[in-house]
This record gives structure tokens, sequence and C-alpha cells, in this order.
């Protein structure tokens, strides 16, 4: 029941916030926020309840699931469930969350009824994505995280929003729609060689296809999870997007969002089509080495700070799409900490940017300069996640990306060496972004105000996360290991 | 005590947090009991339990400290675990016992920057960080402390952030780095696969059953902890960032840029002896950047005006000797040699930074001159520092250490002529290069100054090192001079014995150091006679064509930089601003460009102008017709 509770609570929150702001105009805000911190104080709740279970659930078991009829006449159902990756991510979904309504806190001046009830909606899109269990259900939410989030690029976004906005939306839903298709597809195979047309996850793993039509299923749903992971060269939409979106967006795309396509890969596209994926795997490791240098290279090119910051996104997600195609569990567990960790320091990177962006109203890198003793406290926190960024041990990126490539590398030597390459080039990147901004002579007397207590609340927690999952990860690896062993199994 | 070992790393950590949080809020008289304080709490920890590892030493010779596991998955498991052995403890000595008189230096030195705790908090964050690199237990957790110096070399070389050049400096040292250490992780890689450990001591256990001497997968991995190793520890071809490093202020340079992280690629190879002896080819190679290191790195020593810069590639120099020993398989050779280097070196940098600060932050030595008078507690220091790394005979502890590596470059059955001649030419430019600073610096007519005199929290760190410098060689003396072996006796557990090729040729010995002895004479001689007694001479030199292009070769490190420049970072910044728009873009963009350029170009047949349209129906129907009729 939680995973229902969870997503009525923010779907209803957001409600109660759209029409709570014409009543009061800061209700739409606190009632978001208690919404989210009651959501997820649910699930910490529930963490804490069962934390001696959940490390050792038998592999490919739920620790929930719900599950009733909706549409029988198709074989859709409601079905819900959460193992430790869903946890994990539900867990990374909801911080995040509490932490997109605190940074728009006084950001958003306008409609902010209608902002709040995009913000919650997606949220409780992402939740459902994370724990649907039937395909229709799944692409559903899908869906839902997509709308608002255009609403909140496209009208509370900055100068090229609306561009943004379409590109964003364009490439989604035309990736999503292939893979519908390719639901579709599977739904009909597998209905004409059963007999039992169903949408369900569990009915449809196992499901038997010709090589050429695997891949080809395959193809679909890995279009739609490689335009939102993104891998190269489906990413073009990603830096016109959290560029132009308000700060709590740019935290949930890069946090968030990006997480739906490499949950995806984990959780459909390769269970579902295990013989197609030992295919394109040799493939999948190439394009991830592509992703992480090139991402990094253009990375290096910006001036633009959210772009910049964009941009190390598409470099980071890269070592997904690289562990994820090699198979072991020593990459899996990098590829589920490289999910989190990511979503920690790039959301916080973004959270620091905007920031920047709200003293300065620029975000051109080369007007900032020499501001570390004019603002101590917020260039540390940039030092800190441009470190972690650049996988420095002792912050979790670097577990990830250690663990990562300690996998890929056993699978394939040569494409995880020139992915290592991605070390040399993310520390270039992330030099620059402290030192330009914080370091050198000032380009601009600027009149800053060091972080406020709001503001180091919402830092200061990620700093902790961050360093916790660096020091000791082990709790998350513990969480997703019998779902990795699983996905393994079945290949 | 051994169980306190975790304190060790622990103590200046706490200073390092206490001085960044509250660090701006505190009187300076607390700063430097919190900076230098924790690092003196370790050091003092760290002699009570090297006392107690040494007269009742735990079984086995070594002493294991799990604290957690780190991270665990698919059988690897790397733990944060401590490991105290005769290794290194010598490493954990030198680290806090010199780490802990600079820090007393700098109480004094930094006591004005506006930045003194953040100074601190950064001195403490590193001689942690490198404690937990030569305490690690695997290998894992010593790439944390490994790339946690590096992170602290980074914030200190630029610690005087609003000149760019400090900038581009630090961030120069942190990349270079940063390509050894990848090559590092690549072989940490490649061990996981063959062992599915990083466990030093079961890696090491394991290797020799696991491999045949020579064979392809432990030459790789050998090759790329080399990698790791000479970017740390500025050998060839990564070691153009050391010079550079000499923006940061000089009680940096002392600690990190010659006593302790530069020898961290040193403490490496050694740590992973075994895998270098059963890949043959990679010991050679280890010899032969040594040699190659050393010698290129003095005679771009012997041109340089910036004091720093000469102590620099002093530094790059003698770390070479340190490879070349670890190469020919005199194993505790290099490691003693590392640690009276550490006495010397922080000596002769903290010396210099005494001497910078009192000519208001004057560098160039031929700016200084006759200060051996005005400043006589530094010049007697420094002489007694410079005396060690031109290895004077007999008085100086840099003399044991490096005549035993000359000894093993030529007498171990992995040495040869050749190794030994470079290393016998190394410590003949060395006694010049060493002596044209003394000289240039001490000497002669005053030529600016003295500003400021150094305080006793300066000068007492600086006679301790020089008495170290002096006497530490006593430890290890050669087998015709008392051949006494405590440090040897110390490693012996841990680090094989080299293996002498030429028996019984003492004779050979003694004529060879008798030999280094009197070229390191006549070097005194030469810097002398060249830059005291006739400078005409050179200056003239200078002016012949040849003569200034050798001269600006060496002045530029034998143009690396140039190189690299060339090779790398220009065509990388180059593609990046040509591809700053990202070419992707404008291909995924092509087909709504194409839908727009469509529109406009039939828009315009959508005037309102009516003859437009009749012509446009009569030219459809024509076509029309035309097309039913004919086709």
């Amino acid at each position: 029941m939680i995973i229902i509770n969870l997503i009525g609570i923010l779907m209803l929150g957001g409600t109660a916030a759209w029409i709570g702001s014409r009543f009061h105009p800061h209700a739409a805000r606190s009632i978001s926020l208690v919404s989210v911190s009651l959501a997820f104080l649910l699930i910490l709740g529930y963490l804490a309840n069962n934390l001696s279970t959940i490390g050792v659930t038998s592999p490919g078991a739920w620790l929930e699931e719900v599950r009733f009829s909706w549409i029988p006449a198709f074989g859709i159902s409601v079905h819900f469930a959460m193992d430790g990756l869903s946890l994990v991510m539900i867990l990374l979904t909801l911080f995040l969350g509490v932490l997109s309504v605190l940074v728009s806190w006084k950001e958003i001046t306008d409609r902010k009824g209608f902002y709040y009830f995009n913000l919650l909606w997606i949220l409780a899109g992402i939740i459902g994505v994370f724990t649907a269990l039937d395909l229709f259900l799944f692409y559903f939410f899908w869906e839902i995280m997509l709308i608002p989030m255009y609403f909140l690029i496209g009208i509370w976004g900055h100068e090229k929003r609306v561009y943004a906005a379409y590109k964003f939306f364009i490439y989604t839903q035309a990736s999503g729609l292939l893979m519908f298709l390719a639901i579709l597809s599977l739904y009909f195979i597998h209905g004409r060689n059963t007999g039992i047309y169903s949408f369900d996850y569990t009915d449809l793993l196992g499901t038997q296809f010709d090589p050429k039509t695997g891949l080809l299923l395959m193809g679909g749903f890995l279009m739609a999870f490689s335009v939102k992971l993104p891998v190269v060269p489906l990413h073009n939409w990603l830096p016109d997007a959290h560029t132009q979106a308000p700060t709590a967006g740019s935290l949930i795309l890069a946090g968030l969002l990006l997480k739906t396509g490499a949950y995806g890969i984990i959780r459909f596209a390769i269970p579902l089509f295990p013989q197609a994926a030992h295919t394109f795997a040799p493939a999948g490791m190439i394009l991830g080495a592509i992703g992480i240098i090139y991402g990094a290279k253009l990375a290096f090119s910006q001036t633009d700070l959210k772009r910049l910051v964009a941009y190390t996104s598409v470099s980071h997600m890269g070592f997904v799409m690289l562990g994820v195609f090699a198979f072991n569990q020593l990459a899996y567990q990098g590829v589920v900490m490289q999910m989190v960790t990511h979503g920690i320091s790039t959301g916080a990177l973004f959270i620091l940017v905007g920031f920047m962006y709200e003293r300065a109203h620029t975000r051109d890198i080369n007007s900032f300069g020499g501001l570390w003793a004019t603002v101590p406290k917020l260039a540390s926190m940039m030092l800190i996640f441009a470190l972690a960024s650049l996988g420095l041990p002792g912050l979790g990126n670097f577990i990830a990306e250690f663990l990562v490539l300690s996998g890929s590398f056993q699978a394939n030597m040569i494409i995880t060496a020139i992915a290592s390459i991605g070390l040399v080039l993310g520390t270039v990147y992330s030099l620059r972004i402290f030192q330009r901004v914080f370091q050198g002579p000032k380009n601009k007397e600027w009149n800053f105000s060091d972080l406020s207590w709001r503001e180091v609340i919402i830092i200061g927690s990620l700093v902790m996360v961050i360093l916790w999952l660096g020091l000791y990860p082990q709790p998350v690896m513990d969480a997703v290991k019998p779902v990795i062993t699983a996905v393994l199994g079945n290949l | 005590m051994m169980r306190y070992l975790w304190l060790v790393p622990v103590m200046p950590l706490l200073g390092f947090l206490v001085l960044a949080f509250f660090g701006r809020n505190l009187r300076k008289s607390i700063i430097t009991l919190i900076g230098t304080g924790t690092v003196g709490l370790s050091a003092l920890l760290v002699i009570l339990i090297g006392i107690e590892f040494l007269t009742s030493p735990p079984a086995g010779n070594a002493f294991t400290l799990k604290l957690w596991t780190w991270m665990s998955s698919g059988g690897l498991s790397p733990s944060i675990a401590f490991y105290l052995d005769g290794l290194s403890l010598a490493f954990i000595f030198v680290v806090t016992f010199v780490g802990f008189l600079i820090h007393v230096y700098s109480s004094e030195y930094m006591r004005d920057d506006e930045g003194f705790a953040r100074f601190l908090a950064f001195m403490n964050l590193f001689v942690s960080a490198m404690l937990i690199l030569v305490l690690a237990d695997n290998l894992a957790l010593m790439y944390l402390g490994w790339e946690g110096v590096g992170l602290c070399s980074f914030l200190l070389i630029g610690f005087w952030y609003k000149e760019s050049a400090n900038a581009a400096a630090a961030r120069k040292a942190f990349i270079v780095t940063r390509v050894g250490d990848t090559a590092m992780a690549l072989g940490l890689f490649l061990l996981i696969t063959e062992f599915n450990t990083l466990d030093i001591r079961s890696i090491l256990e394991t290797a020799p059953a696991h491999w045949t001497p020579g064979s392809a997968k432990v030459v790789w991995i050998a090759f790329l902890l080399l990698g790791g190793a000479v970017g740390k520890s500025a050998q060839l071809p990564l070691q153009t960032w050391l010079p550079d490093a000499m923006a940061g202020p000089s009680p940096v340079s002392a600690l990190i840029h010659a006593a302790t992280m530069v020898t961290a690629g040193v403490y490496l190879i050694a740590r992973n002896h075994v895998v270098f002896e059963l890949a043959p080819i990679a010991m050679k190679t280890v010899a032969i950047v040594g040699a190659s290191t050393l010698l290129i790195a003095g005679f771009a020593a012997v041109v340089q005006y910036d004091i720093k810069r000469v102590l620099a590639y002093s530094t790059i120099s003698q770390i070479g000797y340190m490879f070349l020993a670890l190469g020919v398989g005199a194993w505790s050779a290099g490691i003693f040699h590392f640690m009276i280097h550490a006495f010397f070196k922080a000596l002769l940098f903290l010396g210099a930074g005494a001497v910078i600060h009192a000519l208001h932050h004057e560098q160039n030595i031929f700016k200084m001159g006759g200060l051996r008078k005005e400043m006589p507690v530094i010049f007697w220091t420094f002489l007694a520092g410079s005396g060690a790394l031109a290895a004077l005979p007999l008085v100086t502890a840099g003399f044991y250490s490096k005549d035993a590596i000359l000894w093993y470059s030529w007498s171990s059955e992995k040495g040869s002529l050749f190794l030994w001649a470079a290393a016998f030419l190394g410590a003949f430019i060395t006694s010049i290069y060493t002596f044209r600073m003394v000289f240039i610096t001490f000497w002669g007519k005053m030529k600016t100054h003295i500003h400021l005199r150094p305080g006793r929290a300066m000068l007492i760190p600086l006679v301790v090192l020089a008495v170290l410098s002096i006497i530490g060689g006593f430890l290890e003396t050669p087998h015709n001079l008392g051949h006494i072996t405590l440090f040897s006796g110390m490693l012996s557990g841990v680090l094989p014995e080299v293996h002498i090729l030429h028996s019984g040729a003492e004779s050979t010995e003694l004529i060879l150091q008798v030999l280094t002895a009197l070229t390191g004479f006549f070097g005194i001689y030469l810097a002398w006679h060249f830059w005291m007694k006739k400078p005409g001479f050179l200056f003239r030199l200078k002016q012949t064509r040849a003569g200034a292009a050798l001269h600006h070769w060496w002045l530029t490190g034998w143009g690396f930089d140039w190189v690299y420049d060339l090779l790398i970072i220009r065509p990388f910044t180059w593609l990046s601003n040509i591809n700053k728009n990202d070419i992707v873009d404008y291909i995924s963009i092509a087909p709504s460009n194409l839908v727009v350029w469509l529109h406009n170009l039939t828009r315009r047949s959508q005037n309102g102008n009516l003859r437009w349209y009749a012509a446009g129906i009569a030219l459809g129907l024509i076509i029309t017709l035309t097309i039913a009729l004919f086709l």
C-alpha cells in the first residue's frame, strides 16, 4: 500500500496546493512542503521498519506489491511493486523532492499554485515509473512525468524556455511512442505465443522472439530510455532543458528524470530482451564511452554555468550506459551508485548555480572570478561538488565510477580504458567550474551575500549524503544486491 | 599503543574540520594551536607506536587495524583498514615528524596572511590524506589517500588564488597527476580482474604463484602502476607540473612538493615490489626513468634563477635517484634516500622560504647575495642542507643515502655501468647547481635589503632539520664505513635484499666512493669558479647563439611544456572551441529547420494576389493534364 499512499499524497498534495494558492499566496509552497515531507517521512518510516529484511530478500522477490485489475479486457492492471532498487530510487526522489520545494521557496513568484501542482505531479509520476510493473501503467506514468515538466520548463524557465520545452517534449514524446509501439508488439507477440494477453511485466518476462524481432523491440524501449538517460547522440534536448528550467526543474531533470532512463534499461530493456541485450552489449558500451568523452569535452567548452553542468550529466550518464552493458555485479552496483550519487552531486551543482543566478542574474562563467573570499561558504560547497563530479575518493561518485569501471573492465578492457580518459576530462571541466568562478582575478565587483540558513540546510544535507555514500555506501549496495542478482541471473 | 593507530590520520583530520568550520572566527593563537597541535600529537603517537613496534614487534612484523568495510560487491570488498609495517612506519614517521616541523614553521611564516586558518586547514588535511595513503592496507584506500593528497596539493599550490598564474599552476598539477592516476586506476582494475581483491598483502602473496615472471598481465599492471608513480613523483614524462607548483607558499613546497607527497610514487612501487620484480622490463624502465629524470632535471636546475625552481628541479632529480634505486632492486636504499631527502629538502625549502620572506618576496637568486653574515642561522642550516644534497662525504646524511644508490646501480644484478654513470654524472651536476645557489645567495654583495628577520618558530625547525641532515645518515652506512644497518634492518621483513652481482668488490666500492667524493668537490669548485670568481665566461657563453638556445632550453625544463601544449592542449581547446555548440545539435534540429525553410518557401505563394492564384491554378491544370495525357 505504501506505493499507492506515496503517489496519492503527492497527487493530492499538488492539487491541494493549486487550490490553496487561491486563498493565500504562500499556501502552495507550504502545502507542497508538508505533503512531500510527509511522503518522505513515510518512506523513511518504512525503511526503518524493514531495515533488516531489505538486503536479504531473495533475488527477484518484491518488498511490497499491490495489484488490482484496471481494464481486464486488455489485460491491463494496476500493478505496483517495489524492490531494493525501487526503494533506493524512491528515497532519492523524495529527498530531492523536498529540496526541490525548498529551492523554489523564493525563486518562484509567479503562478505559484500551478507551479507546485506540476512539481508534485512530476514527483508522483517518477515514483510511478519506479514502481509500475504493468507496462501500460508504466507508460502512463512515463507520460505523467513528461507533461508537467513541459509546463515547468515552458512557463517558469529562463529566456529560451519555450524552445527548450518544445525540444524536450518532442524528444521524449517521439521516443516514448517508439517504446509504446514496442510495448504493444510485445503484448501481441506474447499473446499469440501463449494465449494470455497481458501487459504485466511478470507475465511478459521470458517471452521468446526470433533474434531480429527481439532486437527491434528492445530498440524501441532503448530509444525511450536512451533519450532520457541520455545517450549521445540523443542528448540534445538535455542541455537546453536543463539550462532553461527553473532551479527545481533542473534539479529534478538531472537528479531524477535521467535516472528513469537508467532504471528502465535495468528493469525492462535488459530483462525482457536478454538475448538482444547481449547482441547489443558491445555497441552499448561503445556508446557509453562516447558519451563520457563527448559530454566531458562539451562541458569544457561551455560558458553558461548551467549548460556546463548539464553537459557533465551527459558525461556521467555515459558511465551508466557503459556499466549496464557490462553485465556483471560490480558494474551494476556501480550503475546504481552512479544513479544515486549523480542525482545528489549534479542536483547540488544545479542548486548552487541557481543560488548564484539568484544573486548575479547571470550564468556567464566569464563574468565571475575571485569570489572565494566574498562567498566562502558558497565556494566551499561548489568545491565539494566539483570534486564529487570529478570522482574524488571519499565522495559518493567515486564509488560509482570505480565500480562501473572495474566491472566494465572485466567485460571489455579496451572500451573501458578509453572511457577512463573521462576521469581526466572530468578533472578538467570540474576544476574549470571552480576556478573560473572563485579563483583568479575578479572580473566584476559583485555584491554577493553568502549562503542563508535555508540554503545552508539544503546544500548541507546534500554534502552529508554524498560523504556518507562515499565512505559507507554498503547499505545502498546491499539493498540493490538481490535485484542485481535477479537481473543478471536471467541473462 | 598500536590500536590507536587510527588516531594518527584522524587527528589532523579533526584539525582540518575544526579549522574549516570555525577557522575564520578563531584567534590566531588558537588556530596555531589546533593546526600544529594536531600534527604534533600525531607525531608523538607515531613515535610511541614506533617504539612499541620496534621493541616488541607484533606477529609477522606487521599490524592491521580494520575499521569498517568500505564497499563490498561480488567478492571485492576493500576496507577502511590500516596496515603498519617497517615501510609504512618509516613513511608515517617522516610525514608526521617533518610535517610537524613544517607546521611550526608555517605558524610564523603564514601568520599575517589573511587565509591563515585556511592554510593550516589544508595542511592538516594533507597530512591526514598522506597518512592514509601510506597506511592503507588495500589499494583502493591507498587511492583515496593518493587523490586526497593531490587535492590538497591543488588547493595549496593555488593558495594565493587571486593570481591567475597560481590557479593555473594548481590546475596543471592536478590534471597532469590525474593522467598518471588514471593509469594507476586502470592498473587497479586489471588487478581486480586478476585477483578480485585489492588487498595488498594477498596480492603480493599470491602473485608469484599466479604469474610467471614477465607474463603480459603482470607487465601491464606494473607499467600502469608506474604511470601513477611517475605522475605523483614528477618523473619523466609527467614531471612538468612540479616546477610550476612552486607557486604555492614555501612551507607547501617543503611539505608536499619535497618531503612527502612527491615520494608517494616511490612508496607505491616499493609497496608493490613483488609485482615489479615479476615484470623485469618494468623494473628496468623504473631504473631508466629514474636515471634519465635525474639527469634532465639536474641540467635544468643549473640554469634556473628562481631559488624555488632550483630546488624543484633538484627534487625531481633526487626522486630520480630513488626511482633508480628501486629499479635496480635496491629497495631499502631508495626508501632510505627518501627519508634523508625529506630532511634536507624540507630544510632547503624552509630556508629558501625564510630568505624569500626576509627579502620581500624576492625569489631571484641573482637579486639576493651576501646573506651569509646577515642571516647566520639561515646560512649555516642552509649550508648543512646543501651539503647533504650535494652528498659531501662522511659528514652529511645525503652522502650515505646517495652513496648506497650509486653503489647498487652498478653492483646490483639489475644494475649496469650506464646507470652508474648517469647517477655519477648526476651527482656531479647536483654539487654544481647546489653550490651555485649557495654561493650566489649567501656570498657576494647584498642586493636586496632585509626587511624582516625570521623568529624562533621558523628557526627551530631549521636547526632540527639541519641536525637530521647531518646525523640521519648514520642509521645506515656502507660496508667499509662501519656497516650500520639500522634502517634496512627495519625494512628487512618488508622489502627484499638487493642481489649483488659483483661480490667481493669492496675495493671497487671504495674507489667509486672516492671518485664520487672528488667529483663532488670538483663541482663545488666549478660553481665557485664560474659564478663567483669569473662570471664573465658564462655571460659570454650566453651571448652566443648556441649558448642562448641551450640556456633557454634548460631554463624551460627541456621544452616538455611546449610539446604538451602543441600536442595535447591546443588540439583539445581548438576542438572544444569549434564544437562549442555541439555539432550533433545541428543535425538534430535539421529536420525542424527544413520544415521552417519549406514553410517560408511555400508561404510566398500565399500572398493574397488574385493573379498569382489564377496563374497557379492554370499552371497546376497544365501540369496535371500533361501528366494524364502523356504518362
